[in-house]
């Protein structure tokens, strides 16, 4: 199985994910092997998920917390947990 | 919770999350607190992700924990706390966007499928961004604009699987759509993530963030 450039941007994301079958998998290592383009698409946007799940890339607002539990400690007061 | 070794925390997790829902349901109303706290972050980064500021945010997550609270009798075991609390906060945003505007949000007929939407930027190589980098707020600022513009519904794939770190078929549960539809966003949204953010990440040597440039010209190589 030979791939170009944008048969393997299309798996790119089932690769990252792990959930491409072994011979589509080889076809495509055997492409980033050789194709200094798509293997810095594939570290990139790998690099990008990255950054993008850390805890860090968003912040709490000052008093969030406080604020959340409050408002439920109001409603709890008032009101059972129920099947709304 | 991608490795195997976590697999008895969570496990255990569960259980603790089972017991104490148990307790509320039976009159300790008070531990629903507790069993929110762990999650109350990563419930506002998915709103601030789907809505648009930070005040819609804070309400679309409180309005979700009291919906939550209210409906816990309808939780069921065997899907996960957190799927469970993720999918009440992104109808809330859903609900929220409504408002404002009517949205298609699964139309039949899918986007057209132009060739750009598969489209990464191609660069010729890449230098890891490191995490330490986060510390610096136009760095998030970066990724959570780049985040926001993407079109709704891959943005809901996203924040769901990439944000909030569900599974496939958990994502395709909270959004309710199925796996195969979901796996075809996610692709379109990570490189469209890949294209909005690696040339602005990664611009020039000497630092590589492109807003540096402007002011340091060229000459840090």
């Amino acid at each position: 199985m030979v791939l170009n450039c944008k048969h393997v941007w299309r798996q790119i994301s089932d690769y990252i994910e792990g959930t491409v079958d072994p011979e589509l998998r080889d076809a495509i290592e055997t492409h980033l092997a050789h194709c200094r383009h798509c293997a810095a698409v594939l570290d990139s946007t790998r690099n990008i998920l990255v950054l993008v799940a850390d805890d860090r890339t968003f912040e709490l607002p000052v008093g969030f917390s406080d604020r959340l539990h409050a408002k439920l400690s109001e409603t709890i007061a008032s009101t059972a947990p129920g099947n709304e | 919770m991608r490795e195997a070794s976590r697999g008895t925390a969570a496990e255990e997790s569960a259980c603790r999350e089972a017991e104490l829902i148990a307790r509320v349901l039976a009159g300790e109303r008070e531990l629903f607190h507790e069993l929110i706290r762990p999650y109350e972050k990563s419930l506002y980064f998915a709103a601030l992700s789907l809505l648009r500021n930070v005040e819609d945010a804070e309400d679309a997550v409180q309005e979700a924990v009291l919906k939550a609270y209210k409906a816990l009798s309808k939780f069921r075991s065997e899907s996960k706390l957190s799927t469970w609390l993720a999918s009440i906060v992104l109808n809330e945003a859903r609900g929220r966007l409504r408002h404002d505007r009517i949205v298609a949000f699964q139309s039949i007929d899918e986007a057209p499928d132009p060739e750009e939407e598969f489209t990464p930027a191609v660069i010729a190589d890449w230098r890891e961004v490191p995490l330490d980098t986060l510390e610096r707020k136009e760095i998030r600022e970066l990724i959570q604009d780049a985040i926001r513009s993407l079109p709704e519904m891959y943005r809901e794939v996203f924040v769901m699987r990439d944000v909030q770190d569900l599974s496939i078929a958990e994502t395709a549960a909270a959004t309710g759509i199925t796996e195969g539809l979901v796996k075809v966003r996610l692709l379109r949204a990570r490189l469209m993530m890949q294209k909005c953010l690696a040339p602005k990440l990664q611009t020039g040597r000497g630092g590589v963030f492109g807003f540096l440039r402007k002011g340091a010209g060229a000459s840090w190589f």
